[in-house]
């Protein structure tokens, strides 16, 4: 569904992504985990269209994304849920989750999402009327991926979810990735917690310094030694 | 200071001032007054890339020093005897006084001096947009209360019978001292404090840089320079009223600035000197012009209209100007013309 | 007149004024909420309605369908702008952009000079919106009144645009946060166009309540409505829209405050004292009263 071939990215000077390459089959939930500034964000910045590369290629369902504007991205059904969440903090619940459709409209699909979100998501439909900027860190974050959820997407990608969240309410919102994989969500999950996003991948890369090392299947990479040791804390 | 830029500046300096000699010498009166013309401009444009371009907080209201430092200088050196017949209501001391050209221009550059070290630290907190407004606010204020305050301006009236004091020689001194001051600071620690909180503010901050000191002592030093050129000026066109010192000349000083590179002293020069040339220029094409058979009419405001659009131009396409933050300095033409010895002593 | 009534007349005036200056600020504050710059050709925009406005009435045009042109012009105009002049610079330093803003200026106002003419012209108020309109001691003039009813319906549309409908409030999110519009899937280009349209027709309306006042027009009016627009951003807090309406409303009773109780040597530098009071609320107050956080703050 999304391939990415020996992408090059570049922030001024710095040498951001280096030939990387890597794929998301239909239905999977694939993770990418890696050290802080190994270049997982710019992964995703660069798929939904936020960074240009200077080279290769993004393909999405075979067709050329990489250099297309965000809006563009969105519309042919790429959704990213950013690192940091970027909600609109003086707007309601419901307006937030309403910009989220913004390309969708506000037919048959925007009613579907957003019962879909309500759901998935109970205390947003509490909240609706509230202003995003006030909700706690575990909502602003179901919010966000709520928001991502109402572009109506077939591609979502995450980054960090589960930043500086109590480990109840990451358990709760990676419960919530696996109930949208089995509704048949694919999903790109980049995490900072592998063990988390491990135990519940299909499969997953390691990325460090712009470049795939590692990649395997979720329990492959969860058991390896030398993963175990780097990102798990030195426990199997 | 090491040796090898004190000789570049020597050596940019007796060239500068040998073309002024011959300007002196052998120019007339219309090519004298173009050099002149030029050389306010440098003082002001470089004054400005002083404030605005190594700080990276424009000053859209700089001209409001120009004019403090117009008024200042032409009252302190109007003759009394004049000032006793057409300017009754001047305070006591001005009324009586009048100074020699060189302690008058020093004021006027001081006046706008104590201004901008008043107004500085309130505006200069703000980022970018904000001093630009600020500034500009400054210079409608400054422009309001001189077109008021009578008694010392004569109001929306013209100021006339300013002495003709100034000539290229003052002109080139002031100059020099403008571009060396600036040269200075630009290679100094507190010029590196200010390059660095142009580029990333925040990361400067982070990096213990004051940025407001930083942004205050160009502001200051600028400001004096800037009433400076308005004192020349001042007594260079003779006759002035708030109304020489608004929008027009604000723009065409920082035109100078965006076409020469905004970061660079001898940047500044060359803008001066180019949009001088090309206003003179337009200007003689402005009561219109012939192309073969097809006559264009009289145009006026042209020169403005087209250095709007060269200026935009230039925004597009190359917004660090000609030089960017990089100087053209005797170093730059000594290297040249030893390397083209060089090469003419291994041919021979 | 009593204390109360001179009180209340006074009131009039600021809210007069104020309505004025809200309307010039509402445009500027749209533009920098999202794009961070301050668009000095705002006062142009708003001059050359004015003008398409005055040609409107000489073609033989009734008040209200001049007015309407001249607004449609201003809106047009502001498009024209920031695709022509802005959009090309979208990502470059923000003084590429104020700098550009600043010669759209300068190529504004001398285009009139040339192709109309630097002297002002009268700015004729139809016979029903010269008048005054007495109530008790109080002299209101009917021009005054309708540009406080003009703003009050304005703000209530406005609020109805940017609650409830999809681009309005595409508008306040990417004032917000521009990369979380972004990935919702929101065309950036269409909310900045919209933005720019919405804040230079409501400025056309500043315009002509402005020229209606004064009673007449040049091609450097704009200048004013810009600064003053600016300055009531900052009071409210630049980036907040309803920041800026309160600054302008603030702006307002300020210079009508200070121009009844200065005695009257002062009262033509009551610009310089505004001026003042600007500089001491920025170094209390940065980032104004209702504003957001300044993206620098020293």
């Amino acid at each position: 569904m999304l391939s990415v071939e020996s992408l090059n990215v570049y922030y001024g000077r710095i040498h951001a992504l280096q030939n990387l390459s890597l794929s998301v089959s239909q239905g999977e939930l694939v993770a990418v985990i890696g050290s802080n500034g190994a270049g997982k964000t710019t992964l995703l910045r660069s798929i939904s269209g936020l960074l240009r590369p200077r080279s290769g290629d993004v393909l999405y369902q075979g067709r050329s994304i990489a250099g297309l504007p965000p809006h563009r991205v969105v519309e042919l059904g790429i959704s990213h849920c950013p690192e940091g969440r970027h909600l609109f903090a003086p707007l309601t619940v419901l307006e937030n989750l309403m910009m989220g459709a913004f390309s969708r409209g506000t037919g048959e699909a925007y009613t579907r999402n957003l019962e879909l979100v309500f759901t998935l998501f109970p205390v947003l439909k509490e909240r609706k009327k509230q202003r995003a900027g006030t909700l706690s860190g575990g909502e602003q974050q179901m919010l966000a991926i709520g928001r991502a959820l109402m572009a109506d997407p077939a591609l979502l990608m995450l980054d960090e979810p589960s930043l500086g969240l109590a480990p109840l309410v990451v358990a709760r919102i990676f419960e919530s990735l696996v109930t949208l994989r089995r509704a048949g969500k694919t999903i790109l999950l980049v995490e900072q917690n592998a063990r988390m996003a491990l135990s519940v991948a299909d499969r997953g890369y390691v990325i460090e310094r712009g470049q795939v090392v590692l990649s395997g299947s979720g329990r492959e990479l969860g058991t390896n030694p030398e993963i175990t040791k780097a990102y798990l804390g030195g426990e199997g | 200071m090491n040796r090898r830029s004190l000789l570049s500046a020597l050596f940019l300096l007796t060239i500068a001032a040998l073309i002024l000699l011959v300007v002196h010498l052998f120019a007339g009166a219309y090519w004298t007054r173009i050099a002149i013309v030029i050389g306010i401009y440098s003082l002001l444009a470089v004054s400005l890339g002083l404030s605005s371009g190594f700080t990276g907080v424009f000053s859209l209201g700089h001209t409001a020093f120009m004019a403090l430092g117009a008024y200042t200088g032409a009252l302190l050196t109007l003759p009394v005897q004049v000032k006793q017949s057409t300017m009754q209501q001047l305070p006591g001391f001005l009324a009586t006084t009048q100074l020699h050209f060189l302690p008058a221009t020093l004021l006027a550059g001081v006046l706008p001096a104590l201004v901008a070290l008043a107004v500085g630290p309130a505006i200069l907190r703000l980022s970018g947009h904000f001093v630009s407004v600020a500034t500009l606010g400054l210079l409608l204020i400054t422009r309001e209360i001189l077109l008021n305050a009578e008694s010392l301006t004569r109001g929306a009236r013209t100021f006339t019978g300013v002495l003709p004091l100034t000539n290229l020689w003052w002109v080139f001194l002031w100059g020099a001292i403008a571009v060396y001051v600036s040269w200075r600071i630009k290679r100094s620690a507190i010029g590196r404090e200010m390059f660095a909180s142009r580029e990333d503010p925040l990361a400067a901050q982070a990096l213990g840089v004051s940025i407001l000191r930083a942004r205050l002592l160009a502001f200051v030093i600028s400001a004096f320079f800037t009433g400076i050129a308005g004192c020349l000026y001042a007594h260079f066109i003779l006759a002035f009223s708030a109304r020489t010192f608004y929008l027009p000349v604000t723009f065409e000083v920082i035109s100078m600035l965006v076409v020469g590179g905004m970061g660079s002293v001898s940047g500044a020069v060359l803008g001066a000197v180019i949009l001088s040339g090309f206003k003179e220029a337009v200007r003689v094409l402005e009561p219109g012009f012939a192309i073969g058979p097809i006559r264009v009419p009289p145009i006026y405001g042209l020169a403005q209209i087209a250095m709007a659009f060269l200026f935009i131009l230039f925004m597009m396409l190359r917004p660090k100007g000609l030089l960017g933050d990089r100087e053209i300095g005797g170093l730059f033409w000594w290297d040249w013309f030893r390397r083209r010895s060089a090469s003419l002593v291994e041919r021979s | 007149m009593s204390t109360l009534e001179t009180l209340l007349q006074q009131l009039f005036n600021a809210l007069s004024v104020g309505s004025l200056y809200a309307e010039a600020a509402i445009g500027l504050a749209m533009v920098f909420s999202i794009l961070n710059l301050v668009n000095f050709a705002h006062g142009d925009i708003l001059v050359l309605g004015v003008y398409t406005m005055i040609f409107g009435l000489a073609a033989g045009l009734a008040f209200w369908s001049a007015a309407l042109l001249g607004i449609l012009a201003s809106a047009l105009i502001g498009l024209f702008v920031e695709r022509i002049a802005y959009r090309p610079l979208r990502g470059a330093p923000d003084v590429s952009l104020l700098l550009t803003s600043f010669a759209v200026t300068i190529l504004i106002e001398n285009g009139l000079i040339l192709f109309v003419s630097a002297s002002p012209r009268a700015f004729p108020l139809p016979p029903y919106l010269s008048g005054f309109v007495s109530l008790g001691n109080l002299r209101l003039p009917v021009i005054d009144l309708s540009v406080i009813l003009g703003a009050f319906l304005l703000l209530l549309v406005l609020t109805v645009l940017v609650t409830r409908t999809s681009i309005g409030i595409a508008m306040r999110a990417a004032a917000s946060d521009l990369t979380g519009a972004l990935l919702c899937g929101i065309d950036i280009n269409k909310v900045i166009a919209f933005a720019f349209g919405l804040g230079s027709a409501i400025a056309g309306v500043a315009g002509i309540g402005w020229a209606g006042r004064i009673g007449k027009i040049d091609p450097f009016m704009g200048l004013e409505p810009v600064l003053k627009g600016f300055v009531a951003c900052i009071f409210g807090g630049f980036g907040s829209i309803p920041g800026a309406v309160l600054g302008a409303y603030i702006l307002g009773g300020m210079e009508v405050l200070l121009t009844a109780f200065l005695p009257s040597e002062y009262s033509q530098y009551r610009n310089a004292f505004v001026f003042i009071i600007l500089i001491i609320v920025l170094l209390v107050r940065p980032s104004g009263l209702l504003g957001k956080t300044d993206k620098e703050k020293l």
